[in-house]
C-alpha cells in the first residue's frame, strides 16, 4: 500500500537514544484451514528515551501485536524488535525486568487488594524490600490511590483500576513503558490524570513510552506518532507535521439556527471530495481531499456557504485524511435525512425519581427525564456511572427499586410481549449468536418479532442493502470484522422497524471510522421519526444527540442540549469548551448547573 | 541481589498471591473442601454394597416343626426381613411388584423328606435384576441354612453333614464391610478432583481474565510459574487427603493399618501426578469451559470407572484393563486399599509407587515444556 | 399464530446452534458414546479370571477333581500352586492371588469316612465386594461337587446332606450384572446430555448478552422456556433411544416390557431433567457456574440413584432423601421394563413422581428467567 498522504516516511526524529528499534517486522498468525493472518507487514520504527511515541490506527491495524512482540510475548515471523539494545525474541527475560508493560485489561488480580497487587509485582520484579516504602509512597501519591490500599482491585472504578495497572507496571522504575490502549472505557478525568502521570515520568525520569491508542486527541499529545493500517505503517512523524499536511483542507461550518448540524453532516458524508464530516461543538467539521472550498461548495446550498471558517487542522483531521477507506454506501441515509423530521412533543420515554439499589449500594440516584418522539437522547458518563443500569431498567431487563418508568405508555417489565415489539434493542458487545451466520441471525430476529413470508424477505433485502452485509451473508457472526458485527447487530435491532431504539454503548470498542459511520446511520433513523435512546462514554459523541443526560456515580450532573452543557463550562480560560471540558468541570464540582437544565427541547 | 534471593522473592510473591486467591474464591473452597465432604458422607453413610434387612417372602407349604424352624432362622437373621406369604402365587406377585426381593419356598413334604433321610430341597428365588445384590442375598441364604444345619447337628437331630465344607476366611476386612473398601478409594477421587479439575480451572481462569499476560511480561521464569501453581494446590490436595483420612478413620471407623509416613510419601507422589496432568491440560487449554470438560472426561470419569474404585478392573475386558494403566488413580487406589486394610506391604506399594513416580515425572516435564512465556 | 411463529424461530435457532458447532455436536455424540462403552464394559460386578493359588496337601484324585472344577470355571484362574503354608501369606499380602484354596491332608480320608471334609478358602478382603462374590462362586462350585459325589455314589444317599438349596434368579437367570448396569445407561447418559445442553444454553446466552435480546423481544417467558426445552428434550430422547437399542443389540440385554412404557418413561424423565437443567441455567451467572451447578446436581444424583449401589442398602433417612432424585425413578423403571417385562401400568408408580417434578420445575425456571436479572 502506498502512503496516502504527503507525509513522508520520517524515520529520523529528535529525542534521546532509541529505546526501541523495530526493523522490517513481519508477523503472521496461523489460522484454521492452513490460512494465515498477516498482522504486521514490514514495519520499521523507533521510539526514543524521554519521549512518548504513539501507535495509532483502526481495529486490526496491528498495534497490540507490535506491543506484545516488544514485550517478548510473541516471537515475530521475520524482522526484529530491539528493546534497550536487547533482542525481544532472544533476551525476553532481560527485557522483561527492565520494561513496564500494561496490557489492555490492566492485568490486575481482582480478588487481591491494591496493596497485594503491588506486592505481587514488586516481588516478581525483584524490587528490594528497602526500596519499596519510598517507591510505593511515590506511586500511590501519583495515582491518588493512597486511601484505597486495602480495597480489592475488583471493587475499584475503571479509572482507578487503570491507575493501579499503571502503578504495577511502574513498580521497578522501568527504563521503558509499554502501554496497550491504556484509556479505553475510562472517564475523562481519569484519562487526563493518566496523561499527567505519564508525562511527568517522561520529563523527570527520562523513560521512553510506547503506547497504542484509538483516541486521536491523545495521539496529538504524543511526541511522535506512527500510523498503522491493516498491518502496515502508512505514516509517521510528529503530530504537528501531520497537521501541517492537512492545512487548507479543514473547514468548519456554523449551521444556521434552524438547521441541525447533523443535517449538514449527512449531506456531506461520503460525497466525492469530502474525506470526513463530523460535528464538533455544534459545528460541522469537514476535511476535503484537496485544498480549497470547491468540493464543499458543490454540495452545500448557497445560503450556508457564508458560514464557513478554516480552523487550524487537528491530528484527527489529518488522520482521517490519511486512512484509506472505501466510500461507504451512505447515500441512502443522506437521502432519507432530507425528509423533514416529524418531531413532536409526545413523550415516549418517561422516568420519574428512578432509583436502583444493589444491596446497600445505590447505583442510580433519583433520576427523572423525558424523551420525546423522534429525538436522539444520550445517556453520557464514564463506566460505572449508572448509565447501563438506567438503560436496563428502561428496557425492563432490570427491576426498579423506586420511581416510575414508562416506555410508550407501558412499563416493559410488566407489560405483555406485544408492547415490546415496538422497540428495538442493541446490547453492549453486540449480542449476536456467534456460531450463526449473518443470514441465520437476521432470520431469527425477524421471526422473533413475528415477521414471515414476503414482509420478512423485504426487510432482509433492506437490511442487506442498507448495512452492506450482502457479501458476508454466509459468514458466521463471530468471524465478522468488528465494524461489521456492529452493523449486523444494528440490522437485527432494526429489522422489525421499531418506533423506539435503545442502544447500549453501541460504539464501545469500535474504531473511529466505524463510529462515524454508525452515527450517520442513527441520524438517518432519527430523521425518519425513530426515537433513539443511546448510552456512550465517548464525550464527543454527545454532539450527535439532541439532548444528553450526563451521569456520574449514579447521579445526574446535567441535562440539556450539547450546546447548553458546553456553555456551562465557558470561562475566560476556555472560551470554547468541549464536552469533555464540561464533563470534567461538572465531575469535579467546579461548576454546578443551577437549576438543572431539564426538559428543554431545542 | 543474588539470583537465589530474586528467585525466593518471586516465589514468595506468586505463592502469596495464589494462597490469597484460594482463600477468597468460594468456588475453589467448594471444590476443595465442600464437595469432598459431601462425597465422603455419601459414601460413608449412604452408599454401601452390603445388604441388610432384605425383604424376603417365606412360603411354608409345610407347617411342621422343622419347616417353621427354618422360617425362624431366616427371620432371626439381621440380613432378612421376613414376610410370610400364604401361597407361592402371592409371593410371586410381591416379587413382581418389588415388594420383596426374594422368596424362600418350602414344599409340603419338606419335614417328611427330612425325617426319612431324603434330600429336602429349600427353594430360594431372588430378583436377579441387580445381579450383584442377588448374589449377596443367595450367599446370605446359604449361610442361614448352613447355620441351621450346624445347629441340628449340635442338637443331635442330624449327623454331621458329610461332603466338602468350605471354611472361609476373609483377610484384612473380616466382616467384608464395603465401607472399608469404598472410603479409601474415595480419597483417590477427592485428590483427583483437586489435582486435575481445580488446577485446570484456575490456570485457565488466569488466561481468561488477562492476568496471565501481565504475569508473563514480568521476569518470572517458567519454573516459577510451574512451582507457583504446584505448591499451593499440592498443599490443598494433601489437606483434602488428610481431612478425608481423618474423617474416614474416626467417623466411619475404617481401619488404617499402614504407617502415616508411607501414606504421606505415596499420596505426595500421586498428588504430583494428578497436578502434572491438571497443569498439562491447563497449559494447553486456555478456556475454563473446555478445560473443565476435558478434565471431567479425561480425569474424573476414568478415576471412577477405570481405577478399581468401585468395579473390579481384573474382571473387565482386556482392552479396558490395558487402558486403565494410563490412569494414575488406578495405582493409588491399590496403594490406598493396601495401606488402609493390609498395612505397609512394600511389594504391593513399590510397583504402584514406581508407576506413579514415572507418571508424575512425565506429566510435570510435559507441563513444564508446554508452559511458554509466549502468548 | 405469531406466538407459534416465534417459538418456531427460537427452536430452529437452537437446533442450528447445536448442530452447527463442531464442539456441541461432539458433546451430543462423542462423550455419550464413550460413556456407553466404558460403562457397559467396565461397570460390572461379575468376576472373571479371579487369580487364585492352590495349596493342596492332600494331592488325591478327589482334591484334584475339586480343583479341576475351579480351573474349569471362567471365573477363576490359577496363578500358583503352593508347596508350603507360609507361602499363603505372601500370596495374599502381595496381591499375587486374590484367594488361596487350602486343602488339608485329611481331605479324602474325611470324605470317605463320612466326616465333613474342610476346604479352607482365604480371601483378600481389600475389595470386600470381590471377596464376597468370589466366596459365593466357590460355594456354588463346592455344592455342585457335593451333588456329584452323591450321584457317583461316593457319598451314600442316606447320609446325604439333609437340606439342599435350590437357587433360582428371576429376570436375570445368569445373574449378569452387565444387564443391570446397561439397562439403566439410557437414563444416566441422556441425563448428562440434557443437563449440559440445557444448563449451558441459557447461561451461554447470558454470557454473550443475547439473553437480554430475547427478553426485550416479544417473547413471553413461557415461549422462551418451550424454545429452550424442546431441543434438549429432542437430543436427550435421541440419545436415550440410541443407547436402548445399543443395550439390546450390542450388549444383548433383553427388552421384555412394552416399548410404549419405555418411551413414556424417557419422555417424563427428560422433561423433569430439562426442568432441573433450566433451573440451574437460570440461577447461573455464567457458563462456569452452570457447569459446576450441573456437576453438583449430577454427582449425588448418580450416587443416590441406585445405579451402581442399591438404594435398599442405604440408611432409611437417605432412602427417603432419594425420593426427590428424578434419576432414581427412571432407573427403577428402566430395569423393570427391560428385565421384568413391565408395562405402563406397572411403571406408573415411577412415572407420576417424574411428572410432578416436571410440573413444578418448569414454571419455576420460566419465572426465574425474567426475575433472576437483578
Amino acid at each position: 500500500m502506498a502512503t496516502h498522504s504527503a507525509v513522508a516516511q520520517h524515520t529520523d526524529h529528535p529525542g534521546g537514544n532509541a529505546v526501541l528499534v523495530v526493523e522490517h517486522l513481519e508477523m503472521a498468525f496461523a489460522m484454521k484451514k492452513g490460512t494465515s493472518l498477516q498482522a504486521l507487514k514490514d514495519v520499521s520504527l523507533q521510539a526514543r528515551a524521554g519521549q512518548v511515541t504513539g501507535l495509532v490506527g483502526a481495529d486490526g491495524a496491528g498495534k497490540t501485536t507490535l506491543i506484545r512482540i516488544a514485550a517478548g510475548l510473541l516471537v515475530p515471523t521475520a524482522g526484529s524488535v530491539t528493546v534497550l539494545g536487547l533482542d525481544s525474541a532472544r533476551d525476553s527475560i532481560a527485557i522483561q525486568s527492565r520494561v513496564g508493560y500494561m496490557p489492555q485489561r490492566f492485568g490486575l488480580y481482582e480478588d487481591l487488594s491494591v496493596r497485594e497487587n503491588m506486592d505481587l509485582y514488586a516481588d516478581l520484579q525483584g524490587v528490594p524490600m528497602s526500596a519499596r516504602g519510598e517507591r510505593y509512597r511515590r506511586l500511590l501519591d501519583m495515582t491518588g490511590l493512597v486511601r484505597f490500599t486495602q480495597r480489592m482491585a475488583g471493587d475499584l472504578s475503571g479509572g482507578m483500576k487503570q491507575k493501579l495497572g499503571l502503578a504495577c507496571a511502574l513498580i521497578k522504575s522501568p527504563e521503558m513503558l509499554l502501554l496497550d490502549e491504556p484509556t479505553v472505557g475510562v472517564d475523562p478525568v481519569s484519562r487526563r490524570d493518566l496523561w499527567k502521570i505519564v508525562y511527568a515520568l517522561v520529563a523527570e525520569e527520562g523513560i521512553g513510552v510506547l503506547l497504542s491508542t484509538a483516541y486521536l486527541d491523545e495521539a496529538e499529545r504524543c511526541h511522535f506518532v506512527v500510523v498503522l493500517h491493516e498491518g502496515e505503517k502508512i505514516a509517521d512523524g510528529a503530530p504537528h507535521e501531520f497537521q501541517k499536511d492537512a492545512r487548507g483542507r479543514v473547514f468548519l461550518i456554523d449551521p444556521p439556527s434552524d438547521v441541525k448540524p447533523r443535517r449538514i453532516q449527512s449531506l456531506l458524508s461520503g460525497r466525492p471530495g469530502i474525506l470526513d464530516a463530523t460535528i464538533r461543538s455544534g459545528r460541522v467539521r469537514v476535511v476535503t481531499a484537496t485544498g480549497g472550498r470547491m468540493a464543499l461548495d458543490a454540495h452545500l446550498p448557497a445560503l450556508w456557504r457564508t458560514r464557513i471558517q478554516q480552523p487550524s487542522p487537528s491530528f484527527e483531521d489529518a488522520f482521517m485524511a490519511l486512512i484509506p477507506r472505501a466510500q461507504q454506501p451512505l447515500d441512502a441515509i443522506a437521502a432519507a435525512s432530507e425528509v423533514p423530521s416529524p418531531r413532536s412533543d409526545e413523550v415516549v420515554v418517561r422516568a420519574r425519581g428512578l432509583r436502583k439499589l444493589f444491596g446497600d449500594f445505590e447505583a442510580v440516584k433519583a433520576l427523572s427525564f423525558d424523551v420525546y418522539r423522534g429525538e436522539i437522547f444520550g445517556l453520557l458518563g464514564p463506566n460505572g456511572a449508572g448509565k447501563s443500569t438506567t438503560f436496563r431498567m428502561l428496557c425492563g431487563l432490570s427491576s426498579v427499586s423506586a420511581g416510575e418508568i414508562s416506555v410508550a405508555g407501558k412499563d416493559l417489565r410488566r407489560s405483555r410481549s406485544p408492547a415490546r415489539a415496538r422497540l428495538g434493542y442493541m446490547a453492549q458487545r453486540f449480542s449476536l449468536y456467534g456460531q450463526l451466520s449473518v443470514q441465520e441471525n437476521l432470520l431469527f430476529y425477524g421471526r422473533a418479532y413475528g415477521l414471515a413470508g414476503r414482509p420478512l424477505q423485504q426487510r432482509l433485502a433492506w437490511a442487506y442493502a442498507e448495512f452492506g452485509l450482502t457479501r458476508w451473508r454466509d459468514q458466521t457472526a463471530a468471524e465478522l470484522p468488528g465494524g461489521y458485527k456492529q452493523r449486523l447487530a444494528m440490522a437485527a435491532a432494526l429489522l422489525h422497524a421499531p418506533e423506539i431504539l435503545f442502544l447500549d454503548e453501541p460504539t464501545s470498542g469500535v474504531d473511529p471510522l466505524a463510529r462515524r459511520e454508525f452515527w450517520l446511520r442513527i441520524n438517518g433513523f432519527a430523521e425518519q421519526g425513530v426515537t433513539v435512546v443511546v448510552t456512550t462514554h465517548f464525550m464527543e459523541e454527545s454532539e450527535y444527540c439532541d439532548r444528553v443526560l450526563i451521569m456520574s456515580q449514579g447521579e445526574s450532573l446535567a441535562m440539556g442540549t450539547p450546546a447548553q452543557i458546553r456553555a456551562l463550562a465557558r470561562s475566560e480560560a476556555t472560551p470554547e469548551p468541549s464536552m469533555e471540558d464540561a464533563f470534567i468541570a461538572l465531575a469535579e464540582g467546579a461548576i454546578t448547573p443551577t437549576p438543572p437544565i431539564g426538559d428543554i427541547v431545542s | 541481589m543474588t539470583s537465589g534471593a530474586l528467585f525466593r522473592m518471586r516465589m514468595r510473591g506468586i505463592l502469596r498471591k495464589e494462597i490469597l486467591q484460594i482463600r477468597r474464591d468460594p468456588s475453589s473452597i467448594a471444590l476443595a473442601i465442600f464437595l469432598p465432604m459431601v462425597l465422603l458422607f455419601l459414601f460413608g453413610y449412604g452408599v454401601s454394597l452390603d445388604a441388610e434387612n432384605v425383604p424376603l417372602a417365606v412360603v411354608l407349604d409345610d407347617h411342621a416343626g422343622p419347616a417353621r424352624d427354618v422360617a425362624a432362622r431366616f427371620s432371626g437373621s439381621r440380613y432378612f426381613d421376613i414376610h410370610l406369604a400364604t401361597s407361592l402365587d402371592e409371593a410371586q406377585r410381591w416379587l413382581d411388584a418389588r415388594q420383596v426381593e426374594g422368596i424362600v419356598h418350602l414344599q409340603d413334604d419338606f419335614s417328611a423328606r427330612l425325617a426319612t433321610g431324603q434330600v429336602a430341597p429349600v427353594q430360594v428365588i431372588v430378583n436377579g435384576v441387580d445381579a450383584n445384590r442377588a448374589r449377596l442375598i443367595q450367599g446370605y441364604a446359604r449361610g442361614v441354612l448352613q447355620k441351621w444345619g450346624a445347629l441340628r447337628q449340635a442338637r443331635g437331630e442330624a449327623a454331621a453333614a458329610p461332603g466338602v465344607r468350605v471354611v472361609q476366611r476373609i483377610w484384612f476386612n473380616e466382616g467384608a464391610v464395603s465401607r472399608n473398601f469404598l472410603v479409601p478409594g474415595l480419597i483417590t477421587l477427592i485428590m483427583t478432583l483437586i489435582g486435575i479439575l481445580l488446577t485446570a480451572l484456575v490456570v485457565a481462569r488466569e488466561w481468561e481474565r488477562g492476568t496471565m499476560e501481565a504475569l508473563l511480561v514480568t521476569p518470572v521464569r517458567r519454573i516459577d510459574l510451574l512451582l507457583g501453581k504446584v505448591l499451593p494446590y499440592f498443599i490443598l490436595g494433601m489437606l483434602g487427603m488428610g481431612l478425608s483420612v481423618g474423617v474416614g478413620v474416626t467417623l466411619f471407623e475404617v481401619p488404617f493399618r499402614g504407617s502415616i509416613g508411607a501414606l504421606l510419601l505415596l499420596s505426595s507422589i500421586f498428588m504430583m501426578a494428578s497436578l502434572g496432568f491438571g497443569l498439562l491440560i491447563s497449559a494447553a487449554i486456555r478456556i475454563q469451559f473446555v478445560a473443565a470438560q476435558i478434565s471431567i472426561v479425561a480425569g474424573f470419569l476414568p478415576a471412577i470407572f477405570l481405577s478399581g474404585l468401585l468395579f473390579d478392573l481384573e474382571s473387565t475386558p482386556r482392552p479396558i484393563q490395558i487402558m486403565s494403566h494410563i490412569v494414575p488413580a488406578r495405582y493409588f487406589v491399590e496403594i490406598s486399599h493396601t495401606l488402609f486394610m493390609a498395612g505397609d506391604v512394600w511389594p504391593v506399594l513399590l510397583p504402584n509407587a514406581a508407576a506413579l513416580t514415572g507418571m508424575a515425572a512425565l506429566f510435570m516435564t510435559l507441563a513444564y515444556r508446554k508452559i511458554s512465556k509466549r502468548l | 399464530m405469531s406466538a407459534l411463529r416465534r417459538i418456531a424461530a427460537l427452536i430452529v435457532k437452537e437446533f442450528v446452534m447445536i448442530l452447527k458447532d463442531k464442539k456441541s455436536r461432539f458433546v451430543i455424540i462423542g462423550p455419550p458414546l464413550i460413556q456407553f462403552f466404558v460403562f457397559g464394559y467396565a461397570a460390572t460386578y461379575d468376576l472373571k479370571n479371579v487369580r487364585y493359588a492352590v495349596f493342596d496337601e492332600a494331592r488325591t484324585a478327589e482334591s484334584r477333581d475339586l480343583l479341576a472344577r475351579l480351573d474349569g470355571s471362567d471365573s477363576f484362574e490359577r496363578v500358583a500352586t503352593l508347596s508350603a503354608a507360609h507361602q499363603i501369606d505372601t500370596m495374599i499380602d502381595h496381591q499375587k492371588a486374590r484367594l488361596v484354596v487350602h486343602i488339608g491332608p485329611r481331605f479324602s480320608r474325611d470324605l470317605y469316612n463320612g466326616h465333613p471334609a474342610s476346604v479352607q478358602v482365604i480371601v483378600d478382603g481389600r475389595n470386600s465386594n470381590v471377596a464376597l462374590i468370589a466366596m459365593g462362586y466357590i460355594g456354588t462350585i463346592v455344592e455342585d461337587y457335593n451333588r456329584s459325589l452323591v450321584e457317583r455314589g461316593v457319598l451314600e444317599r442316606g447320609r446325604a446332606p439333609g437340606v439342599t438349596l435350590i437357587e433360582r434368579a428371576w429376570f436375570n437367570a445368569n445373574l449378569q450384572s452387565r444387564w443391570y448396569i446397561v439397562s439403566a445407561l439410557g437414563g444416566i447418559i441422556s441425563m448428562v446430555v440434557v443437563m449440559i445442553l440445557t444448563s449451558l444454553s441459557v447461561a451461554r446466552e447470558r454470557e454473550f448478552g443475547t439473553f437480554d435480546q430475547l427478553l426485550v423481544a416479544p417473547f413471553t417467558p413461557g415461549e422462551i422456556l418451550v424454545g429452550k426445552a424442546l431441543p434438549g428434550m429432542f437430543f436427550g430422547l435421541m440419545d436415550a433411544l440410541l443407547f436402548s437399542v445399543g443395550a439390546v443389540f450390542w450388549f444383548g440385554v433383553p427388552l421384555r416390557g412394552s416399548i410404549i412404557a419405555l418411551l413414556l418413561t424417557f419422555i417424563c424423565f427428560i422433561i423433569a431433567v430439562v426442568g432441573v437443567g433450566l433451573l440451574v441455567s437460570s440461577l447461573a451467572k455464567n457458563m462456569q457456574q452452570a457447569l459446576l451447578g450441573s456437576f453438583v446436581f449430577m454427582m449425588p444424583a448418580v450416587i443416590l440413584a441406585g445405579f451402581t449401589t442399591p438404594i435398599e442398602n442405604m440408611p432409611d433417612w437417605l432412602q427417603t432423601g432419594t425420593l426427590i432424585n428424578p434419576l432414581r425413578y427412571v432407573i427403577v423403571a428402566l430395569r423393570m421394563i427391560f428385565l421384568q417385562g413391565a408395562d405402563t401400568a406397572a411403571v406408573w408408580p415411577q412415572l407420576w413422581p417424574l411428572m410432578t417434578m416436571a410440573i413444578l420445575m418448569l414454571p419455576l425456571a420460566g419465572w426465574l428467567f425474567r426475575h433472576r436479572a437483578q
